[in-house]
């Protein structure tokens, strides 16, 4: 087992490296160079030239790679222009939002997704089982922000059930412990700066989990469809078991292998999800930041969270391999 | 009183806007308390597609079973799905042909045999294990208290067939059906396997319906052979006599396309030409027709029906039996 | 027996086996097709798709008004919320600048099919070549082909990890704000899909017997791979091309949504118009809605035609 997270974390290393080199020269091919990206487009040339040599953009480009890489080995992803302040402060900062939403949302799809897919596969053909099979189509089909718009219109603004933006009202006065706003509430004991933090995440995060949910309804159906007809599911059958051991024994235990790692691969791109969401409802997590970043062309903070993005990356795919060697015995022999 | 009575089985898939197919075309047969009778056929033939539905195992959907089947007395086809449920496991239970596939790969063996004694004898805990162990050391599993805790993967083939025995024997079953049980394995490990269930079909008095193209298999366990063809029996005689005197042109061909260590050298084997798929609804005549040397406008008039036309118990559905002797085989000790 | 007996017996049995169904040798591309026609999923995606296609190829021919003429700009003050909804002369209603929507919404699908269609053959053209080098170098290069194989896969493994949207945020920003970048973005973001679904099929073909066959039968390894491997793992890559223009047409209407999409407001797209209209969201919905629904339909006759392709292809399912 640890010989597996250390052959993975070393696995991550090339990926990161790689990854660097083309951040670096695509920085490089940036218009106007990150002298402009830093002083605008109007900038002088007078002004273009200190710039680079106080970057040291002046020296070989093998060096100016190693400051490069030597700086984001020490989490100094640079500075935002937006803001002023360090990139690795920012995300600190707003991690906890999005996490936040990210796991209500992989939680609304999996604790829906699986038991759907689960019973339209045992109806195949059925009401529920078309209704799930179409719908999860016509899911992965409207775009995240449509969805997001239609449903801040319809139970934001019409129907005023939810709050239509922002993390938490202002008129609550929530201490900050973790930077997790449900966590700290309960910590507190402010309850109600919980409640209304859920109030708040609900929203965002059923426009979130509405690809993630479809993906995992149709994995789980077709899952428990081909385990169904396996051999071993019939063995079961002739040992005489009640019909609920070999559901949950033989049939799901199975049928549940591949749908682990899609969930895994899920979480992963959710955060591309976050920003478009996050941006419907001025979240004010890392997605809401990455928005106005891409509006503002601020560079270091785009670079720094591309880095940022494929380590959470890879590590959720470690998270997996780990996971399905835990549920799945043939894995995790070698 | 014969302990399962199969009379005029059919089995039909499809139905409802598809082509129906007819697997089984009405198979009759008997099996005796501690009797060993076999169900011989090509793939195709309907052997499997016989055993699962008395076991209840075919899928509900598109699914038509006609004619009756007996257990000790009562009708399987008309069995409440519960009581049916009860039976499987304990008085009946099947073996199968794949044992990798057959087997739970993310279940340690040990659950996949204590889940069949904790539902039909009402063991738990430390007492399952135990006669788990006990199970696994009785079907020749070496170090059974190891091999409880490890995965179907981690087995031989070998003992991965042993260990499916020993859940199909955990509750001394009355009837146990092997599907072509020594079909997926090493030549070598087919005679073990074969030999352990003599053994056990011996010491404990269980009936056994040996399903099987083998007739190796046929010659060497069965007290009692059932010739299948596209879904109905041909031929049906005790394994002495059908060996002698293999009376139906399928079975004759059957036997004559085995190759013989003392024939001449030179001499061409003897295949049955075609396959199962040339064939003619049994409505019209003899399936078998458009692969038989023998076949005459008789056979093309209507099914043919059983008949003794050799010895008494000795049923064939032929019409222009073969009756001479002059190619008849050895019987086999 | 006499001959004409004997003829007869004959003739009788041929009738009879002739009554029987055959088997056929269908290939599996003859089969798919057939199991396809079947379908119900197919046929609505393939109507959705022709229409769609009609109205990209014609549609701008049939404007009623100019797409980009700001007739009715009088009518229209966004900054009051007041806006014009369906009606006699503009089907659609107008949108924010007093343009008719529906003009647009028919200019718009030819611009969305290309969009859809370029970016998923970049797509599809570089996932190919890569995905097809490390397929032939794995399965018959050898200990050095294996290992070009990897690193080729580390790299593609890195596109994965790396967000579309800021892949193509990426894109966007070295090449400046346009129609081509919206292409290039959307179609690099296909390129590992592609990539590695060839290249898996290609392994899995590549431990067949056929190729062990023809490898011993002195078939070049070159031909073996152009002739045989390559034809048979081509079938799942049809089905993602299918599928993938539906994500392209998603992923495109994101870009826009970012504000990264085509700047020209000369060109209707329906990704753009979207992403207009969001501001406008809560005076004028529908504004937002005729281009969504394009889209989504749009998106949904891809999906379901890949899906039944997918359905039909697979083995599994066959019989």
């Amino acid at each position: 087992m640890l010989r597996l997270v250390v052959r993975r974390l070393l696995q991550l290393i090339p990926t990161l490296l790689g990854l660097s080199v083309l951040l670096f020269l695509w920085l490089d091919r940036l218009p106007g160079g990150p002298a402009s990206a830093i002083l605008g487009e109007k900038a002088t040339e007078a002004e273009v030239a200190r710039i680079n040599r106080a970057l040291g953009l002046d020296q070989p480009v093998y060096v100016q790679y190693w400051r490069f890489l030597k700086r984001i080995v020490e989490l100094d992803l640079g500075t935002s222009t937006q803001t002023g302040q360090p990139v690795w402060d920012e995300f600190v900062l707003r991690f906890p939002a999005t996490v936040e939403l990210s796991l209500l949302a992989i939680l609304i799809a999996v604790a829906v997704g699986v038991p759907l897919g689960y019973f339209a596969a045992r109806n195949r053909g059925g009401w529920l089982d078309v209704t799930a099979v179409s719908g999860s189509l016509v899911g992965i089909c409207i775009p995240v922000f449509f969805l997001a718009l239609i449903l801040k219109g319809i139970f934001a603004v019409q129907l005023g059930i939810f709050p239509s933006y922002g993390r938490q009202d202002t008129g609550i006065n929530a201490t900050d412990v973790t930077g997790f706003a449900v966590l700290d509430g309960i910590l507190t004991g402010e309850f109600d700066a919980s409640w209304d933090a859920i109030m708040h995440l609900i929203l965002p995060a059923v426009a979130l989990a509405s690809i993630p949910l479809a993906v995992i309804v149709r994995m789980t159906r077709a899952s428990v469809l081909e385990v169904q007809d396996e051999d071993y599911v019939r063995t079961a059958e002739a040992k005489g078991l009640k019909r609920s051991v070999v559901r949950s024994r033989h049939v799901l235990r199975n049928a549940m292998l591949p749908v682990v790692t899609a969930v895994g691969l899920l979480t992963g791109s959710l955060l591309s999800g976050a920003v478009l969401t996050e941006s419907v409802f001025s979240f004010g997590g890392i997605g809401s930041f990455i928005r106005t970043a891409i509006d503002g062309r601020d560079y270091p903070v785009l670079v720094g969270f591309i880095m940022f993005i494929a380590m959470v990356y890879v590590l959720i795919n470690l998270l997996v391999d780990l996971a399905y060697s835990l549920i799945d015995p043939r894995v995790r022999v070698h | 009183m014969s302990l399962l009575t199969v009379d005029e089985l059919t089995v039909t898939f499809g139905g409802r806007g598809r082509k129906e197919s007819r697997a089984v075309d009405g198979v009759s047969f008997e099996v005796d308390q501690g009797q060993v009778v076999g169900l011989v056929g090509e793939s195709g033939c309907g052997k499997s597609v016989t055993s699962l539905a008395l076991m209840g195992l075919l899928p509900a959907k598109g699914l038509t079973i006609g004619g009756r089947a007996e257990f000790d007395g009562t009708d399987l086809f008309t069995m409440s799905p519960s009581a049916r449920r009860d039976l499987r496991g304990s008085e009946m239970a099947m073996i199968f042909q794949d044992p990798l596939s057959s087997l739970n790969p993310v279940v340690p063996i040990g659950v996949q045999v204590t889940e069949i004694l904790e539902r039909h004898r009402g063991m738990k805990g430390e007492a399952a294990r135990k006669e788990a162990a006990h199970l696994l050391d009785r079907v020749g599993i070496p170090d059974p208290a190891r091999r409880l805790k490890e995965y179907p993967h981690q087995l031989s083939g070998g003992m991965r067939q042993r260990a499916l025995i020993a859940m199909a024997v955990a509750c001394a079953p009355r009837l146990l059906i092997a599907d072509e049980p020594t079909t997926a394995l090493d030549v070598t490990i087919q005679a073990q396997i074969l030999e352990l269930l003599k053994e056990l079909v011996d010491q404990e008095g269980t009936a056994l319906l040996m399903i099987t193209h083998d007739l190796g298999v046929v010659a060497g366990l069965c007290d009692q052979v059932n010739v299948l063809y596209a879904g109905k029996v041909v031929e049906s005689a005790g394994r002495r006599e059908l060996f002698a005197h293999p009376t139906h042109p399928y079975a004759h061909g059957l036997l004559g396309s085995i190759p013989r260590l003392d024939a001449p050298r030179g001499e061409p084997l003897n295949p049955i030409r075609g396959s199962i798929n040339d064939r003619i609804a049994w409505a019209d005549g003899c399936a078998f027709a458009p692969r038989c040397d023998r076949y005459e406008m008789g056979c093309l008039t209507g099914t043919p029906q059983l008949g003794e036309p050799r010895a008494a118990g000795h049923q064939v559905r032929c019409v222009n039996p073969v009756l001479d002797d002059a190619k008849a085989e050895e019987v086999p000790a | 027996m006499s001959v004409a007996t004997k003829t007869d017996k004959i003739q009788r049995l041929a009738e009879l086996t002739a009554t029987k169904e055959t088997s056929t040798g269908a290939s599996l591309w003859r089969e798919a097709f057939r199991r396809l026609k079947s379908s119900k999923m197919a046929i609505i995606g393939a109507v959705i798709i022709a229409v769609f296609v009609v109205i990209a190829v014609v549609g701008p021919y049939l404007t009623p008004y100019a797409p980009t003429a700001q007739t009715w700009r009088g009518e229209v003050f966004p900054n009051q919320g007041k806006f014009v909804g369906p009606r006699g002369e503009n089907w659609f209603g107008l949108d924010h600048l007093g343009r008719d929507m529906f003009s647009r919404m028919l200019v718009g699908a030819r611009q969305t099919l290309l969009v859809g269609v370029v970016s998923t053959l970049i797509g599809l053209v570089a996932g190919f070549l890569i995905g097809g080098l490390s397929g032939a170098a794995a399965t018959l290069g050898g200990e050095a082909g294996k290992r070009v194989d990897s690193v080729i896969m580390r790299f593609i493994d890195m596109m994965l990890a790396l967000p579309s949207l800021l892949l193509a945020v990426s894109v966007a920003a070295v090449m400046g704000q346009s129609l081509t970048t919206v292409m290039i973005a959307v179609g690099v973001v296909q390129v590992p899909v592609f990539a590695r679904l060839l290249r898996g099929s290609m392994l899995a073909q590549g431990g067949a017997d056929y190729v062990l066959a023809a490898q011993s039968l002195g078939v070049r390894k070159r031909r073996i791979v152009t002739s045989q491997i390559v034809p048979n793992s081509l079938s799942p890559v049809i089905v993602q091309a299918t599928l993938s223009l539906a994500t392209a047409i998603i992923e495109a209407a994101a870009l826009s949504y970012l504000g990264l999409g085509n700047p020209d407001p000369a060109i209707p797209e329906w990704g753009v118009m979207l992403a207009q209209a969001q501001r406008f969201f809560d005076n004028a919905p529908m504004m937002a809605v005729y281009p969504a629904v394009g889209i989504i339909i749009t998106a949904l006759g891809f999906t379901l035609l890949g899906e039944a392709m997918r359905e039909a292809l697979d083995p599994k399912l066959r019989g």
